[in-house]
């Protein structure tokens, strides 16, 4: 199997806390696949994608990129934030520009950089609002200027941490779609955090389940084998779907459920 | 049930004669909001002058109605620009020599609270260090600093300078130290997986996150610089809206006195306001003013 992305034996034990978050945590991502983590809160699936994101340490293990052991964050492996994270004194070109003129002005031109930027606006289909500022736009739309900053970066692997968790339904669904377009036209690999099973099914190649923390590990590997593109609306009545679905929410509710609730 | 067949009865004229209408009635409805701004603090105005002439037109009323005070101080509300040299001389001119001290002690204070501000967010051992120092000398009331600083420097005018930079330096330190600390993680989480570092972090990150800190530190500042120099001009003399008041005491002209409070509160405001905006603009709409 090809090892793009290698996170090996990864241990992540925060200072003070007697059990580790995660324990040894073993993954192989391949170039151009979708891997979605879902898992219970607080189960430490974004705590895994802040250490592939290099911006916490790993108490044991490792993770690896094409051959070269990460060691702390970079536009390589470009992250969506949770709460999108745009800088408010900034328009939404200016977040972006940002991100292009900080990673790419070795390789770039000025001119380039800027069709550039306006090339990832228009991906995301955010153009008409470029000279807006955060404040001025919807969560949605945020969201997708968080999406066009860390493809701007021309990133190995996009890290989505539970991009679309603060959207309704329809907005997500509609963000759903053009992550999805966008990881058919680039072959980008991601590696998304979610809480969502619709969602993990829907975009994922695989689906990577965690059990609760604290000491997670991972708990089971789905691999969701429908074939792409992939079309909602088709895919509801899927038998496929619906046995991946079903799989998932199994694990979640039945095998592991939360014990926060369980408690409750 | 009669809101709702009413409504319908009220709009109907107005879309009958559209044509007519129709370029008046943008213009009405954009009055009406500042109308609704103006007209309630001019009312409550009006009622305290009618308050005030009323407490104060009795035979044992220690202070003049406003009466009294148009009729004395007429020369010094109309004509603010007069120069008859001396001490005699419009509040145009008091208010001007107020504000130049003011404008330099301010400045002063804002260049070296942002600076050391930046430096006590950033840099643990100066925050430990200079820290309770500041704490302790930011509870010093403007007016003890003015023997002192009157003893070193032996004029009254730097000393005045000195006593509005000294009020005003602390709120400016705190908040900028504040602004700086206060980075969100968030920001820095961007800033880390772009590589922005060192003094571009310092520039495109630290400082624009902290504008908004760091204009709230300036807003205290001038507030405080205003009320330390009237104080400080009292003590000095000369020329300046402070002396000007504490003369108009002494010479027992209590209407003049009342006139050149009303014009230090309005300058006050507007020195605030001034302040505010300047935030906005230049945090870019990010700082609540």
């Amino acid at each position: 199997m090809d090892r793009f992305l290698d996170i090996s034996q990864l241990s992540v034990a925060f200072p003070k806390a007697p059990i580790p978050v995660l324990r040894e945590i073993d993954l192989q991502i391949a170039r151009g696949e979708y891997v979605s983590v879902i898992g219970h809160s607080g189960c430490g699936k974004s705590t895994l994608l802040n250490v592939i994101a290099g911006l916490l340490p790993a108490t044991a293990g490792g993770v690896v990129l094409e051959g070269r052991e990460i060691e702390g964050p970079g536009p390589d492996r470009a992250v969506v934030f949770q709460n999108h994270s745009l800088l408010p004194w900034l328009t939404c070109y200016e977040n972006v520009r940002l991100a292009a003129d900080q990673t790419l002005s070795k390789t770039m031109s000025r001119a380039e950089r800027h069709a550039w930027v306006l090339e990832n606006l228009a991906l995301v289909r955010m153009t008409h609002a470029k000279d807006k500022r955060p404040s001025e736009i919807s969560g949605g739309m945020k969201q997708r200027i968080g999406i066009a900053r860390a493809l701007s970066m021309k990133p190995k692997v996009l890290l989505l941490d539970e991009p679309f968790g603060a959207l309704d339904a329809l907005t997500r669904a509609h963000l759903q779609d053009q992550v999805m377009e966008i990881h058919a036209s680039h072959g980008t690999t991601v590696v998304m955090i979610t809480h969502d099973v619709d969602e993990a099914v829907l975009l994922s190649d695989r689906i990577v389940m965690l059990t609760n923390g604290p000491n997670a590990r991972i708990g089971e590997i789905l691999e969701v084998d429908l074939p792409r593109p992939r079309d909602r609306l088709a895919l509801a009545a899927d038998p496929r779907f619906v046995a991946a679905r079903t799989a998932v929410l199994e694990f979640l509710h039945a095998r592991h459920a939360n014990p926060a609730l369980a408690a409750a | 049930m009669t809101m709702l067949a009413r409504k319908p009865a009220v709009t109907a004229p107005a879309a009958l004669s559209a044509p007519a209408s129709f370029a008046a009635l943008p213009r009405a409805s954009r009055l009406r909001p500042i109308l609704a701004q103006v007209i309630p603090p001019l009312l409550v105005v009006l009622a305290l002058v009618a308050l005030w002439e009323f407490a104060t037109s009795g035979p044992g009323a220690t202070l003049p109605p406003p009466s009294k005070v148009w009729a004395d101080a007429r020369d010094l509300i109309t004509d603010p620009f007069f120069d008859n040299g001396g001490l005699d001389k419009g509040l145009f001119w008091h208010l001007l020599a107020s504000l130049q001290r003011v404008a330099l002690g301010f400045a002063l204070a804002a260049l070296a609270g942002i600076l050391v501000g930046l430096l006590i967010g950033t840099s643990d051992f100066a925050m430990r260090g200079l820290d309770p120092i500041f704490q302790v000398l930011r509870t010093v009331p403007p007016l003890a600093w003015l023997p002192l600083s009157l003893a070193a420097f032996r004029e009254a005018q730097p000393s005045a300078i000195f006593v509005i930079f000294i009020t005003s330096i602390w709120p400016i330190i705190i908040n900028t130290a504040v602004g700086v600390r206060n980075v969100p993680q968030d920001y820095r989480n961007v800033a880390a997986v772009i590589r922005l570092r060192g003094p571009a972090f310092f520039w495109k990150i630290v400082l624009p996150a902290a504008a908004p800190y760091i204009f709230t530190g300036l807003k205290i500042g001038i507030g405080l610089s205003w009320l330390a120099i009237i104080a400080a001009e009292m003590l000095i003399g000369g020329v300046g809206i402070g002396f000007f008041i504490w003369d108009a005491w002494n010479s027992s002209n209590l209407s003049d006195l009342i006139v050149a409070l009303t014009y230090v509160g309005l300058v006050g405001f507007a020195l605030d306001r001034i302040v505010a905006l300047a935030g906005r603009f230049a945090t870019r709409g990010t700082s609540a003013s």
